[in-house]
């Protein structure tokens, strides 16, 4: 593990994996949805609107993984000064942000047709929205720190404290009376048939797959930035000194 | 008292960190367990009745064969039930949502009258995690008639 925190070897190992996970993603993706969209037969109580079921779980999770991504990430900072570990915490605030945002969105737009109802503020939902808020603020205080300057500990420490949520958003229908359905998938047994779970898995994978491939994508820009920052002001100095 | 290399310090630091923010999870998440509820379950709702009036929601099965249509037409009457077994009559005038029917799981939002029946003002259907394709229906008799009942709502 510590071979892949020299930059030089990220790079070439990103170089090639990058577009394999963002190829394979999509493809993946697509054929999910478009399984799920067209080929998936009606939902004995949901009927046609089971099909939200595809978006919506796959951005679930990775609205959650996201945060892990930048949790594990912080907690490998922290502890070993990794810059790249600090790198791939910044790359994954975005795109789990995004993923969240879907999540709300599509979940809000399931709620009308299923519940009868857009919003309600119970406790998956709720949890869910302090995640969204959660990554705006990491993002903030991320972009503030590289541009004003300061400890890039502070966003690492943030990204471990917020973490916290990620375990309340998972209990949430398990601890709490909510509108929202306790948890189909549990270890070893689900209550997806078939026909619904196998697409969804799918779609999962899909999913993880093009949020890995951007997450590369954004770290190789984010070093390409600080290479090319450092490059502008060695030249500065050198500038200065002839 | 043997000092660590600093990488090991660091860890140990994030570590008792780490211990200390769940603690702070489960602390909080014990002093809300019931705080947090977005319903009240039938038995919790008859051991505990709120002042007549007062807004509450209720949330538990439709139990089967208890949905009547008043003379009216609009205004409909069922019983909402839980793996307690206690009862509660629940009457509603209003448009029902789609995947309102007996035997799945509602949560309705109004107030208890002085005769104890619940007064709906707005009716909210609860979905629960079982996913069956509408033609498979049948062969899940086994599963339906275990049903919904036997897997939901917030009753671990």
């Amino acid at each position: 593990m510590h071979g892949f925190a020299n930059p030089r070897r990220f790079l070439s190992l990103a170089s090639w994996l990058t577009p394999a996970l963002l190829v394979s993603g999509l493809v993946l993706t697509a054929g999910a949805l478009a399984w799920g969209l067209l080929a998936v037969p009606p939902d004995r109580l949901m009927g046609e609107t089971v099909r939200i079921l595809f978006i919506h779980v796959p951005s679930a999770w990775l609205g959650m993984g996201g945060w892990t991504a930048i949790a594990v990430s912080s907690i490998a900072f922290l502890v070993w000064k990794h810059p790249l570990a600090a790198t791939a915490a910044r790359a994954a605030a975005v795109p789990g942000m995004a993923f969240t945002a879907i999540c709300l969105l599509t979940g809000s737009i399931w709620g009308r047709p299923a519940w009868g109802t857009w919003w309600v503020w119970d406790g998956r939902l709720t949890s869910m929205l302090v995640l969204l808020f959660l990554y705006a603020g990491y993002v903030a205080l991320a972009q503030a720190v590289e541009r004003d300057g300061g400890s890039p500990r502070i966003p690492a420490i943030f990204g471990l404290v917020g973490a916290v949520n990620i375990p309340i958003i998972n209990r949430s229908v398990v601890w709490w009376n909510s509108l929202h359905q306790p948890p189909s998938i549990t270890i070893g047994k689900s209550a997806i048939d078939p026909e619904f779970l196998i697409p969804l898995l799918v779609a999962v994978l899909g999913f993880s797959l093009l949020f890995g491939g951007v997450v590369l994508a954004r770290m190789r820009a984010l070093i390409a930035e600080m290479q090319h920052e450092a490059r502008l002001r060695r030249k500065a100095w050198e500038a200065i000194d002839a | 008292m043997s000092t660590l290399k600093p990488k090991h310090q660091r860890l140990v630091l994030v570590l008792i960190a780490l211990a200390a923010l769940i603690g702070a999870v489960l602390l909080a998440a014990w002093s809300l367990r019931t705080q947090a509820d977005y319903f009240y379950l039938p038995d919790e709702l008859v051991a505990n009745p709120p002042p007549p009036g007062q807004a509450v929601r209720l949330g538990g099965m439709v139990e089967r064969g208890s949905v009547e249509t008043m003379a009216d037409g609009v205004t409909i009457s069922f019983v909402v039930t839980d793996q307690a077994a206690a009862r509660v009559p629940v009457r509603y005038s209003g448009i029902l949502p789609d995947l309102f029917v007996e035997g799945s799981g509602v949560v309705a939002e109004g107030s208890v009258a002085a005769d104890g029946t619940f007064i709906a003002s707005n009716l909210l259907a609860k979905h629960d995690e079982n996913y069956v394709p509408r033609e498979m229906q049948d062969m899940h008799k086994a599963m339906d008639s275990t049903g919904p009942e036997a897997t939901t709502i917030g009753m671990e």
